[in-house]
């Protein structure tokens, strides 16, 4: 049997020999730089561990240089405990509780076998937080795909979500928000990005470092077999072709198999593992598997680690030392113990039904050392695989991104007005930053003042079509399938603005967190796009009331290769960390997914970004529908006419041009102030945040989220059009409590936070005085209809 | 006060609950190996002998695989895993479960599992239907295709009751739907001794 096996031996015995580092992703130049740092060609259970550590997936070869940004310019914040560059960051959020949370891609799985490839994604950031030392309490899923009609979605989008269901539900987790949007440019390339929470107190922050030499590596869950031998290097490091060939089920071996009821065997198990205090330090096994959890332990700690992988548990007695070290298989952990807590260690594991192994420990030789059977089959610097290449990739601002900025949506605007109305004066002409009444921003005003019946049934028509578009359509038919009560601590979940969990349940602490994205607004602006994302899920943590704290993101783009794709990167990240800065959240980690192309087509470029914010009292949180009649409903922030990227160009003229709406960071600030200071106070009842569709989806979901309509006039000084679609950032709708108008109007003014009262709750038509009238039931068919209608 | 899978060991309690979530995965199907768990033995002796059992979701799942309760749990009607709020009847309010809500009442829960639907042989429903031993209804709609659009049923005695929606999500308004799932806890609380 060692015959058949390439040793360290016999790679120095024979240099010349051909080896197929090109199937295994590595370019030439890599190939010889691994010689070169070996002084020898590798073996195949090295060149095993290259390929897989070395990929873009998990050494983030193209990215770094740009990501390094966001440690640069971070803000000063004393909340954050652990940032960039362990598995998730962790956030002081008081009383002695941190927070975890770390959102993940698993979009190439997913398109290739949507419901293992989503499932797996799940279990695989769940191990990410456990590897902290904190329980995960929630999840959240962003996802995107390709039009919601077309054939391929439909084999997708019910995978995804059923595996996502599958696995959540079985480990007992709430899914407690997300999102979810369609466009053509994700067919082929679905977004399939999941975050997860865990908390922990924060004197139990568990760091994967491998240190003390003769500590035992103990390898825990499910035995090793030959599921997802090279899932980060062959899915999610390099374009695939899939057109017509049938190349996604060639893939499928490629894919993980998941077992969720083994994973919270293990979440259990770490919990009181850690609770017992017999680990040293720990490590998930996820992309790169084994190949990945040694190098990185033993790296992090500087040390060196002697492995046998004759040790290892198979599930498959057929697999080489190669394969062990590149398999993806799940729910499996790497655990540094000390030799006398391992008795200990193992018993907790037996407790639960989880299989452990001592294999390998702790060594001062600096070298990462395996066997198998006897004979050396690996031998080299850890740091030397965990760190891998860096690229500075050619960046170049795409050819037709000018005809793009210039396709100006206000075309449309000027042609939906009546004869004789805003004449074609350009609702984005102006001094960028002017506003007022009699600015040129708001060009349109008074030119579609609602007043025209032709007018009114055209802008019903668009409103409806807004909310029956995949897009502003109800989610129901996805968030039905997730459980969000288990564990008893979820206060808000789907539709509302954020997820909120009760973390303390005598002191009533608890955080919220919201993830957002717009790949329209991305693609005509990377810069601005990104921090638009920042902004909105900013605003949505916000709008429950609670204070932002941190954030992480997953970075969905298309070819590193590709300068144009690399400068929509470059810019996103930029223009990420400048936000972050400015609002005072830093990143505290994430996940960078290129390659989510089709050929030559890359997906608008998505950076989706999670927030974390923290409520002192989560019976203080708002919801985002109207509680009851009678309250006064008001409108935060200023509307100027932004169309480009906006929902109403999109689904009413299938336009994508012009500029995304105007970034406000200072006025995201102030808002989020008042928001959290009116829920604090009790002045308000209710707050939702205004993005895609604008203020009348904003106020349609009001209605439909909670039980009542409304009652009210759009704000002076802008045309109906805008008044009702315009997708300018920084603004809020809430209700005030009867008796704290006043107040609440005082605490406006002191933030210099622009506010204006549209009218009352009650009723049961979303009427809008002298424009629209929709019966609430109108609305609700409208909105809930059309996911089921397509999706069964 | 937890049991532990494993065990040979009721640990002296007046009462227990076989909660929801997830046994052994249920790969082979919802509760057919967990009803093998060696603390299953002794909790469906003690059950045959009077000691009040309520299984929810999963629960129910089990009671109904070691043959506590009739019938079966199969995948939902419309295949999908289900969880929102629902409406559900109080059928028979004299279970031990059950005697703090009126007969008829109507009651707000959570319903949330893949595989709900309530199946049995004609026989069995007309017993049950007979006997006066269907628990609890849905009262608004058939959310999974439950025969007789079934949520809950006893065993004879009225001590064992199995019920697929989750009355524990509707014991606290902050973080579930309502609180009118408190009384099936009351009225084993009541039922049973003090201390």
């Amino acid at each position: 049997m060692t015959s058949t096996v390439d040793t360290v031996t016999d790679a120095a015995a024979t240099p010349g020999q051909e080896q197929p580092h090109a199937a295994l992703g590595l370019t030439d130049d890599e190939y010889a730089a691994i010689i070169g740092l070996l002084g020898r060609r590798p073996t195949e259970s090295e060149l095993a561990i290259y390929s897989v550590m070395w990929s873009e997936h998990c050494s983030y070869k193209s990215s770094r240089t740009h990501l390094r940004q966001f440690a640069e310019k971070a803000p000063p914040s004393a909340a954050l405990l652990a940032g960039i560059g362990t598995n998730a960051g962790v956030v002081d959020i008081g009383q002695g509780y941190a927070v975890t949370f770390k959102i993940e891609s698993h979009n190439h799985p997913s398109y290739v076998e949507p419901f293992q490839g989503a499932a797996t994604g799940v279990g695989g950031i769940v191990r990410d937080i456990l590897a902290m030392g904190a329980r995960p309490v929630a999840v959240l899923n962003s996802l995107r795909f390709g039009a919601a009609d077309a054939p391929d979605t439909r084999r997708v989008l019910p995978g995804v979500v059923a595996g996502i269901s599958f696995y959540g539900n079985c480990l007992g987790l709430p899914n407690i928000g997300g999102e979810l949007a369609f466009d053509p440019c994700y067919s082929g390339n679905p977004l399939v990005n999941a975050l997860c929470v865990g908390v922990m107190r924060r004197d139990d922050l568990k760091l994967a470092r491998a240190s003390g030499p003769g500590n035992k590596v103990v390898l825990f869950g499910s035995p090793t077999g030959p599921d997802g031998i090279g899932g980060a290097s062959v899915l999610a490091s390099a374009s695939f072709v899939t057109t017509g060939s049938g190349g996604e089920r060639a893939k499928r071996p490629n894919v993980q198999v998941g077992d969720p009821f083994m994973e919270k065997l293990l979440i259990e198990c770490c919990l009181e593992l850690y609770a017992a205090g017999v680990v040293v330090a720990i490590g998930d096994l996820g992309a790169a598997g084994i190949a990945c959890a040694t190098t990185e332990l033993a790296a992090a700690g500087g040390t060196g680690m002697a492995v046998s992988l004759d040790q290892v548990p198979l599930r498959d007695p057929g697999l080489g030392p190669a394969g062990i070290l590149m398999s993806e298989s799940q729910e499996r952990m790497m655990a540094v113990t000390e030799p006398a807590s391992l008795p200990r260690f193992l018993e907790i594991c037996a407790k639960w039904d989880v299989p452990a192994t001592v294999i390998g420990e702790v060594t001062d030789s600096g070298r990462l050392h395996v066997s198998w059977h006897g004979d050396t089959v690996v031998d080299l610097p850890p740091a030397s695989a965990a760190d891998g290449p860096l690229y500075r990739r050619p960046a170049a601002r795409p050819a037709n991104q000018d005809k793009l900025r210039l396709d100006d949506p206000a075309v449309l605007v000027a042609r939906a007005s009546p004869p004789g109305g805003s004449g074609g004066s350009s609702p984005r002409v102006g001094t960028p930053g002017g506003f007022g009444g009699s600015s040129p921003r708001v060009g349109t005003a008074g030119g579609f003042g609602g007043s025209s019946p032709r007018a009114s049934t055209v802008l019903r028509g668009d409103l409806l079509a807004l909310l029956s578009s995949p897009d502003g359509a109800d989610k129901t038919w996805v968030t039905e399938q997730y459980d969000h009560y288990v564990r008893g601590n979820t206060v808000l979940a789907m539709p509302h603005d954020a997820g909120v969990l009760r973390i303390d349940e005598e002191s009533n602490l608890g955080v919220a967190i919201a993830t957002d994205g717009n790949g329209r607004y991305c693609v005509l602006d990377p810069y601005a796009g990104a921090q638009l994302a920042l902004a909105e899920a900013y605003r949505n943590v916000a709008a429950t009331g609670a204070v932002p704290l941190a954030v992480t993101n997953c970075l969905n783009f298309g070819s590193p290769e590709d300068p144009a794709v690399m400068w929509q990167f470059a810019e996103a990240v930029r223009g990420l960390a400048d936000a972050c800065q400015v609002l005072g959240v830093p990143v505290t980690g994430g996940n960078v997914s290129f390659y989510n192309q089709t050929g030559a087509r890359a997906i608008h470029p998505t950076p989706v970004v999670g927030v974390l914010g923290v409520l002192s009292d989560v019976r203080d949180r708002l919801p985002s529908g109207f509680a009851g009649p009678g309250e006064s409903i008001m409108l935060l922030g200023r509307t100027l006419a932004e169309f480009g990227g906006s929902l109403w160009a999109h689904v009413v003229h299938g336009h994508l041009g012009g500029v995304p709406p105007v970034v406000d960071l200072a006025a995201e600030r102030r808002l989020a102030a008042v928001l959290a200071a009116g829920a604090e106070r009790g002045l308000l009842s209710m707050a939702h945040d205004l993005s895609d569709g604008g203020l009348a989806v904003a106020l349609a979901e009001c209605c439909l989220v909670g039980q009542v309509g409304c009652a009210v006039r759009l704000p002076a000084g802008v045309d109906a059009l805008t008044a009702l679609f315009s997708e300018s950032a920084a603004r809020a709708v809430v209700t005030v409590r009867a008796g704290a108008e006043a107040t609440f109007a005082e605490l406006c003014a002191a933030q210099e936070v622009p506010s204006s009262v549209l009218g009352v709750t009650g009723g049961d038509a979303l009427n809008i005085g002298g424009v629209l009238v929709v019966g609430r039931a109108e609305l609700r068919a409208a909105h809930q209809g059309t996911l089921p209608a397509i999706f069964g | 006060m937890p049991l532990w899978h494993a065990d040979h060991d009721l640990r002296g309690v007046d009462a227990v609950i076989l909660p929801g979530g997830f046994s052994y995965g249920d790969y082979l199907r919802c509760g057919a190996i967990a009803r093998f768990s060696p603390v299953m033995a002794e909790v469906a002796a003690a059950a045959r002998a009077g000691l009040p059992v309520l299984g929810i979701c999963n629960g129910f799942q089990i009671l109904c695989e070691v043959h506590l309760l009739p019938g079966a749990l199969t995948r939902n009607a419309g295949l999908r895993f289900v969880n929102r709020k629902v409406t559900i009847r109080i059928e028979n309010n004299k279970t031990r479960w059950t005697t703090g809500y009126s007969a008829g009442q109507e009651i707000t829960v959570v319903l949330k599992s893949g595989e709900g639907a309530y199946v049995a042989d004609h026989a069995t429903i007309a017993a049950l239907e007979a006997g006066g031993l269907v628990v609890a209804r849905y009262a608004d709609g058939n959310p999974n295709g439950s025969a007789d659009v079934i949520a809950g049923v006893a065993n004879e005695t009225g001590n064992v009751v199995g019920l697929m929606p989750h009355p524990e999500h509707a014991v606290d308004s902050l973080v579930g739907a309502g609180t009118d799932g408190l009384q099936f806890f009351n009225s084993i609380l009541s039922a049973v001794p003090a201390g």
